[in-house]
């Protein structure tokens, strides 16, 4: 049977064909439809989303230790913060099969670096499978798990942007019963620390067997040239685009890529007059290829190492005929679409207050980014999970003494804690805002621990904010109703004041949450006769806030969350909630 | 045969991504090879949106190379102009539904906002043929339908046939909207029906 899938959908079936009986990750994009697919469509494969991908990976290791078959999943950034795990895994290597999805995101469509995971891979000695469509989404995570069991090692596999976000048919099939393995106490091999010196060589040795299985292993796979001319080297997506640029070009398909296989690519190399090596990202196989003596190659000179590929720039690189740019070159304006706040996000008040307070602002990642951009401007500093606080600390350290640390509840779940703490230990004056929308907003609303309620869509144990920087030792802590503007600025500004470290919680949840998104309110309108055109409800930035012809501001009712916000700010009273005025 | 290329554009809610799944969809329930990719922004709505759908006997990449569209569906006017480079411009049809939607995160958007998008397009030898497909939705009581009217004007140009594309309508749209969306499609197709 086949089926339309996604990228990501693909591997969760795969996942699911494959028995896999525990499945961890923290959202991020492109990687998290994998466990929301998982989580609606195979609940047996017992998904769930961690605090964080170091936990995430941690629980995989430990479920693939005891014997389960498991997935664990991330965005490129989030093996950053599992690198520490990952680096010493393959000192003990797994017991049931274990693979690591790494979601690149070459062109930084969601993502603040161009990050290619590869690297990593080869740092950890943890071999790697790049599929290059939909249907090998779903057949690599199969192999992977299988390899991860026949070489007893962790196995990672690559995604990118656009593998995970395509879709492609996709030939499925049922789920096979793989029973646990069982898991024996073997402290020489599962107590790393201790026998380092004894799991070294395995590691190697490990990765030797990577190495050669790499020569002949089915993911690496030769398409014969129609000439000696052209030969390409290539993984991933960009196999895609060489079969539509270079339709006639020999190709060598590397599916597996780490370890490389020398003498498959010397082999081929040396039938080719020209090869090119087409890689999205850094030159991982290029620089291999070199190593390995082959001289007869182009490839990052040529090709670039920024940004996506594409059918089109190939074509262009190779000088095969330059596409249509867009019309800006004609002099039209083709004015963006800037990303803002949702109607009703309780986001607005809070940067509203901080440019209204003129404090230094340290940002984190999440929707509230946008807090840098018009209008708000009230940014200075956005870098990665949780160092929001961190950079708080330091900036205050460097006189900035009136330094706001802003972190949506997720994110500081996921990184924000440790940070908080090491405020109040080194005597830090630190004014810290959550932003509590009790989800996981940029990703598309995933439960987290402040949520209530888990992936499956279950309740779940709340944690307790106000309680958790308390017990942190943050004596004040502060919490405002988010669309309440007027005491959102006085609660800051009393926190920015005070000698010590202090906490503002703004709450009220996403208006993008399934439930809260399809719930019945009462829309606001306004009111032609009071309306003065003073445009005060227009700086409220409201998406549903538009202008009607005679100028008269007007909101879309099937659009407004009843948030009140614009009400507040009306001088004359003309917002009223719509019942009001029938 | 060859492979049919096709760029949906436009702004986050618009529903230009369904109409693109349902072209992909009719594809794969007509016996293409079919291919679709989109880029997720961080935007949640009000964002450009662009899709790519590509079916024929076998297909390799899922990104459209401009130049290359046998039709740029435009649901907005700006958005159709942002992506109409991606037309082959000697056998492609712009089709758009003649609506704008003012972007609401930037300054003095109402008087930058490019008006003359039809006239220009024409002026660069493209066939266009804009449909108020906005307003025929409002007319059928709901302007969301915007989408599936522009779905219907596109299934004129492509090889797959009125009883597939039904039959997909009614696997994927669920049943309270199934009628309403039927009758949307239907618009479409009998307006580009009379247009060319």
């Amino acid at each position: 049977m086949r089926e339309f899938l996604l990228g990501n959908e693909a591997i969760a079936r795969g996942a699911w064909e494959a028995g896999v009986k525990f499945v961890s990750g923290y959202p991020g994009t492109p990687s998290t439809e994998i466990i929301e697919t998982l989580a609606t469509r195979f609940p047996e494969t017992n998904p769930r989303w961690s605090t964080n991908e170091k936990v995430a990976f941690e629980e995989g290791m430990g479920a693939a230790i005891g014997g389960l078959r498991t997935l664990v999943t991330m965005k490129h950034v989030g093996l950053n913060v599992a690198a520490d795990a990952f680096m010493v895994f393959p000192y003990s290597g797994t017991n049931g099969g274990f693979v690591v999805i790494s979601a690149d995101d070459p062109g930084m469509h969601s993502s603040q670096n161009e990050q290619d995971n590869r690297y990593l891979a080869r740092v950890a000695k943890v071999p790697v499978l790049e599929p290059s469509d939909a249907q090998e989404c779903h057949d690599f995570m199969i192999a992977g798990l299988e390899l991860s069991e026949q070489f007893r090692s962790p196995v990672m596999l690559r995604t990118t942007t656009r593998l995970a976000h395509h879709k492609g048919l996709v030939e499925v099939g049922e789920r096979a019963d793989v029973p646990p393995r069982e898991f024996i106490r073997d402290p020489q091999r599962f107590s790393v620390p201790i026998y380092r010196l004894i799991r070294r060589p395995e590691v190697e040795k490990t990765l030797t067997a990577f190495a050669e299985y790499a020569e002949t292993c089915p993911f690496n796979r030769i398409e014969e040239g129609a000439d000696d001319k052209i030969g390409v080297v290539t993984s991933g997506i960009s196999y895609q685009y060489v079969k539509e640029v270079l339709p006639d070009a020999g190709i060598l398909r590397l599916g597996m890529t780490f370890p490389l296989p020398a003498n498959l690519l010397r082999d081929f190399c040396a039938k080719y007059e020209t090869v090119y090596v087409v890689e999205e990202g850094e030159p991982f196989i290029e620089e291999f290829m070199r190593g390995a003596g082959i001289t007869n190659l182009t490839g990052k000179e040529l090709f670039g190492v920024i940004g996506e590929y594409s059918p089109g720039r190939l074509r262009k690189t190779l000088g095969l005929g330059a596409p249509p740019e867009p019309f800006t070159n004609d002099g039209v304006n083709l004015i963006m679409r800037p990303p803002m706040f949702c109607v009703g996000c309780g986001h607005r008040t809070v940067f509203a207050a901080l440019r209204q307070l003129r404090v230094t602002v340290s940002g984190d990642i999440g929707c509230y980014t946008m807090g840098a951009l018009h209008p708000y401007e009230a940014e200075h500093t956005t870098f990665a999970m949780g160092s929001s606080i961190g950079v708080a600390v330091g900036l205050e350290q460097a006189g900035h003494e009136n330094t706001v640390a802003i972190i949506g509840d997720s994110t500081f779940i996921h990184a924000g804690i440790p940070p908080l703490i090491d405020a109040v230990y080194n005597r830090s004056r630190l004014t810290l805002i959550i932003l509590d929308n009790s989800t996981t907003g940029m990703t598309g609303s995933q439960p987290n621990p402040v949520s209530g309620k888990d992936v499956m869509g279950q309740q779940a144990p709340q944690i307790d904010l106000e309680a958790l920087c308390r017990a942190s030792g943050v004596e004040n802590v502060a919490i405002v109703d988010t669309w309440d503007r007027k005491e959102v600025v006085n609660v800051i500004r009393r926190a920015v004041s005070f000698k010590g470290p202090a906490v503002v919680i703004a709450r009220g949840p996403c208006q993008q949450i399934p439930e809260i998104k399809h719930s019945h309110r009462i829309p606001f309108f306004i009111h032609e006769d009071l309306c003065t055109q003073c445009d005060a409800c227009f700086k409220v930035w409201c998406p549903a806030i538009t202008r009607a012809p005679q100028n008269f501001p007007v909101i879309a009712a099937s659009e407004c969350t009843s948030c009140t916000v614009c009400a507040q700010v009306c001088p004359t009273d003309a917002i009223k909630l719509a019942e009001e005025t029938a | 045969m060859k492979t049919y290329n096709l760029m949906f554009a436009g702004v986050g809610g618009q529903g230009s991504l369904l109409i693109a799944e349902l072209t992909s969809l009719a594809a794969v329930n007509a016996g293409y090879d079919t291919k679709q990719t989109e880029v997720h922004g961080v935007s949640q709505r009000g964002g450009s949106v662009e899709t790519h759908v590509r079916f024929g006997e076998k297909v390799h990449s899922p990104i459209v190379t401009p130049g290359e569209a046998d039709a740029v569906v435009g649901l907005e006017k700006l958005e159709a102009l942002r992506f109409a480079h991606y037309l082959n411009i000697e056998t492609g049809t712009v089709l758009v539904n003649d609506h704008e939607l003012v972007p609401g995160s930037v300054p003095n958007a109402e008087s930058i906002y490019p008006r003359e998008t039809i006239d220009f397009l024409k002026s660069k030898g493209m066939r266009v043929v804009a449909l108020p497909a906005s307003q025929t939705a409002r007319d059928l009581g709901d302007a969301r339908m915007a989408n599936v009217v522009m779905l219907g004007a596109l299934s004129t140009l492509l090889p797959i046939e009125q009883e597939v594309w039904e039959k997909t309508l009614k696997l994927r749209i669920p049943a309270k909207y199934l009628d309403g969306n039927l009758k949307a499609f239907e618009s479409g197709y009998d307006a580009m029906q009379k247009a060319i």
